[in-house]
């Protein structure tokens, strides 16, 4: 039905495009034929009439797909019966997407129970006639614009230049496609954020050390607010991340250290798949893992020496995180010891000195503030990081520093939040939006700050 | 003295590398066990004890259609007719919950596919449940007191006499490379989250390369330098780094909320991925068209060639091999990433294989963290089967990466 819609308008296009085309092409032919001095080849006139009539239409066909849904509602809820409405608005959205889902189809209108058959017939007459305004729309866009730049041919036209000219144009719109996305992230996450702070004062979240988020179903009962402390989840975050670094910061740079300055080629060429290898696993592998074996392996040693450990341990979330991190700790900071200038090491190696004094007296200082941004890179990366906690990682917000005990983050608390059935009022929902915008901030903080401290660095030995 | 020095110093010097060397081994140690422990405990999963049932469906008339039979009640009474001694009512209904609620349904697929059948008295194999399964595979401690295991005295008595009899036989599990999501842990298989997992990378593919590409093409060969082109680029190094979760939040507030596209299908995952994966592709395909040496562009330049001619008919052929690397490497990350899913609602239980971009869907890494959920045992052992799975694609997918680059790459 919809994609049908769209099979339609799409093949119209293509087909009074690929008629201008071989038009337009035809006509420059004939120029050559006469002898005439044709400025661009034949190709280039086609080209150009082709793609003035089908982007416009186009254009207009991609602004009608992001509206559908819009439309088809606002075309549909006239038809929504006054009993329908009394029954609340679960029973509304229902007959609103069965309508829509149908409204192709005649035959199942009259017979479902929702619309009368003269209801049912004007509202199929609508809709046939919105599809017959919308193909007719791009048709005659096509035609009309085809038609202007066809006027516009002429032997000593540059059709070369103006058609590079488009698609310079269409690539310069691809590449907004990045800076769309960033603004898609930060407008909604601001959006809703700012929804939820209307609802939850912004003090409570930033400074609160409760969190609870579960309302309660009746507003008489007991904590039916639910409480919004943010406090417990950044801290539980620090604590997994610390553990994560902790054990891939001296692993990853270790491993970097060897790879680059012991290894002989054959080696380096056998150890280094390890690495790529563990870069390469899904972090839902890792969070399985850590759930399955990690976890109580952790508390089963931790109960042998006499100590109270949870099965969802952050200490063995943060470690498997940890694992995850040493191969992207040791690329970044395997590259940074390498753009170390030979000279410096030859000479420190020329003076007598080891390896070992060569790498921690005069490669690492030298490296050190790529080093510093390559493990704030790491950071950033084990705060965001989400399956493993998700799997690994407790629900309940402690606010503690004992990596025995369970700890949430917050990307499991965004999970948790928006997984499973959910209304779009609810301070509850709004959380997350809030939580993810705080993540956003706090790892895209650490990435400028990285990006500086390289570029810096870098300005420094060229 | 400065002997005694010197050996200090080199004492140091083989500590150090030994450090070296131990990070490294932990690394591999790290990855045996994981690998490892997923091959062990995924073993269970790959094969299902079946029971050959003599089926009776003589008694039934030929006129019923051979879809409202009671297949159910068919099966069970030709297995409660294996223990005759059977009689009491909650015995038989405990008697009938050892093998799996589904083989009722696979009898009526069979006849339905074989009508011949459908007067006859034949052998039809039918599963055990996951925990008379299990039992079968000797991970059911029977030395534990009867109130800490799943099954107890008497099913085991039952389940035991079944294998003297000769009728129990352990076969390669189809279920679990065929089908769907199930509840129940023997039915349960992962081909529909695969199949959801390829049409959303399908969308991810179509979608990220060209828009990676020729971005990629426009900020490296045509683009002007200025604070437009440096304001993209900056978002570029950005979106890289930024966390996959967030896309799950843009995707959850635009594509559902504000464009009102429906929940868990993978063409919400695929544009959520591919906004995810463009950066990517993008600055792998920058830093291939760099390796591009300039004097081909100034030889085409120099031939009267435009500076599109020179990009699409010169640099981009020559830096092919190294996009496409690119771009799978790019994809098989896309592949493996479950946490924007999530939160578009690609978690939900799906049984039926989905068939297009519109069909509610699963993934393959999602459907591995639903079933680490489940509570069932025998999910343990699927899920990890499901994890090698994951692992084995990822693997063929970076080898197929790794081949091509070894195969087209121009050294220049």
């Amino acid at each position: 039905m919809i994609n049908t819609d769209l099979l339609i308008s799409l093949s119209l296009i293509i087909v009074s495009g690929l008629l201008s085309f071989s038009l337009a092409k035809g006509r420059a032919r004939l120029y050559l034929v006469n002898n005439e001095p044709l400025r661009s080849m034949p190709i280039y006139h086609g080209l150009y009439v082709s793609l003035w009539g089908m982007l416009p239409s186009l254009f207009l066909l991609f602004l009608f797909l992001l509206f559908k849904s819009n439309i088809l509602s606002a075309l549909v809820i006239p038809y929504i019966s006054d009993t329908t409405r009394e029954l609340g608005s679960d029973e509304i959205i229902y007959v609103k997407n069965f309508l829509i889902n149908n409204i192709s189809n005649l035959k199942t209108l009259i017979d479902s129970e929702f619309l009368t058959i003269d209801k049912a017939k004007s509202l199929s007459d609508k809709h046939s006639f919105g599809r017959i305004i919308l193909f007719s729309l791009i048709f005659i866009l096509s035609v009309i614009s085809s038609i202007a730049s066809f006027k516009s041919l002429s032997v000593r036209f540059d059709a070369r230049r103006k058609v590079e000219n488009i698609f310079q144009f269409i690539f310069f719109l691809f590449s907004t496609m990045a800076v769309l996305t960033t603004m898609g992230i930060i407008f909604s996450l601001i959006f809703e954020t700012l929804r939820f702070f209307s609802q939850v004062s912004f003090f409570e979240f930033v400074f609160g050390t409760h969190w609870s988020p579960q309302t309660a179903i009746r507003e008489d009962q007991v904590g039916s607010s639910g409480s919004f402390g943010a406090i417990p989840l950044f801290t539980g975050t620090l604590l997994i991340t610390s553990v994560a670094m902790l054990i891939a910061a001296p692993l990853g740079l270790y491993s970097a250290i060897f790879l680059s300055q012991y290894a002989k080629p054959r080696t380096r060429d056998l150890l280094k798949p390890i690495l790529e290898i563990l870069a390469g696993i899904p972090t839902v592998v890792y969070g399985f893992f850590a759930a399955l074996t990690v976890g109580p392996f952790v508390r089963s040693c931790g109960e042998y020496l006499g100590l109270t450990v949870a099965t969802e341990s952050a200490l063995a979330a943060g470690a498997v995180m940890g694992v995850m991190i040493i191969p992207y700790v040791s690329s970044l900071s395997d590259d940074v010891m390498s753009a170390v200038p030979v000279s410096l090491r030859d000479g420190s190696l020329a003076l007598g000195a080891t390896k070992a004094e060569t790498v921690s007296k005069v490669i690492f200082p030298a490296a050190l503030p790529g080093i510093v941004s390559a493990l704030l890179l790491a950071v950033s990366r084990a705060i965001g990081e989400t399956m493993i906690v998700v799997m690994a990682a407790g629900l309940a917000a402690n606010l503690t520093a004992n990596p025995l005990s369970a700890v949430t983050t917050v990307t499991v608390q965004i999970v948790t939040l928006l997984v499973g059935d959910q209304e779009f009022d609810s301070p509850k929902t709004l959380a997350a939006f809030a939580l993810g915008l705080m993540l956003f901030v706090i790892t895209l903080i650490l990435n400028i700050f990285a990006m500086i401290i390289v570029r810096k660095y870098r300005e420094r030995y060229e | 003295m400065s002997s005694n020095n010197f050996k200090k110093r080199h004492r140091a010097e083989k500590r150090f590398k030994a450090y070296g060397l131990i990070s490294l081994v932990t690394a591999a140690i790290m990855l045996i066990v994981i690998i490892g422990s997923m091959i062990y405990k995924s073993i269970p999963a790959f094969t299902n004890y079946t029971l050959d049932l003599e089926v009776n469906m003589v008694s039934q008339s030929l006129d019923t259609d051979i879809e409202e039979i009671n297949y159910r009640g068919i099966v069970r009474d030709s297995f409660f007719s294996l223990f005759p001694e059977v009689q009491d009512r909650s015995e038989k209904r405990k008697l009938s919950k050892l093998i799996s609620s589904s083989a009722g349904y696979s009898l009526r697929d069979f006849i339905i596919e074989n009508p011949t059948y459908g007067n006859k008295k034949f052998y039809f194999s039918v599963l055990f449940t996951d925990d008379s399964d299990l039992f079968y595979k000797g991970y059911v401690d029977v030395y534990l007191p009867e109130d800490e295991r799943r099954l107890d005295n008497q099913e085991i008595f039952w389940l035991t006499k079944l294998q003297s009899r000769g009728r129990v036989e352990s076969k390669i599990s189809r279920n679990l490379f065929l089908n769907g999501d199930s509840r129940e842990p023997e039915v349960a298989g992962f081909y529909g989250a695969t199949i959801g997992s390829l049409i959303t990378i399908f969308v991810t593919l179509v979608l990220s390369f060209p828009i990676g590409v020729i971005t990629a093409i426009y900020l490296e060969n045509f683009a002007i330098k200025n604070r437009i082109t440096d304001f993209i680029e900056v978002n570029i190094n950005n979106l890289a780094a930024v966390p996959s979760i967030i896309f799950g939040l843009l995707g959850l507030a635009v594509f559902i909320n504000f464009f009102g596209m429906p929940r868990s299908v993978p063409l919400v995952g695929g544009l959520v991925l591919s906004l995810m994966t463009l950066p990517t592709i993008i600055i792998t395909t920058r830093s291939s068209l760099q390796s591009v040496p300039p004097s081909i562009r100034e030889a085409a330049l120099a031939m009267g060639a435009s500076e599109m001619q020179v990009v699409f008919q010169h640099l981009l052929p020559a830096a092919l091999p190294g996009i496409f690397t690119g771009a799978i490497i790019g994809l098989a990350r896309a592949f493996g990433e479950s946490a924007p899913l999530l939160l578009i609602g690609m978690v939900a239980f799906i049984v039926d294989i989905p068939a297009s971009i519109n069909d509610p869907a699963t993934a393959l890494p999602v459907q591995i963290y639903l079933w680490a959920d489940s509570p069932e045992r025998a999910f343990v052992a699927k899920t990890s089967a499901a994890t090698l799975i994951l692992i084995g694609l990822l693997i063929v997918i970076n080898l197929v990466a790794v081949i091509l680059r070894k195969r087209y790459e121009v050294k220049w």
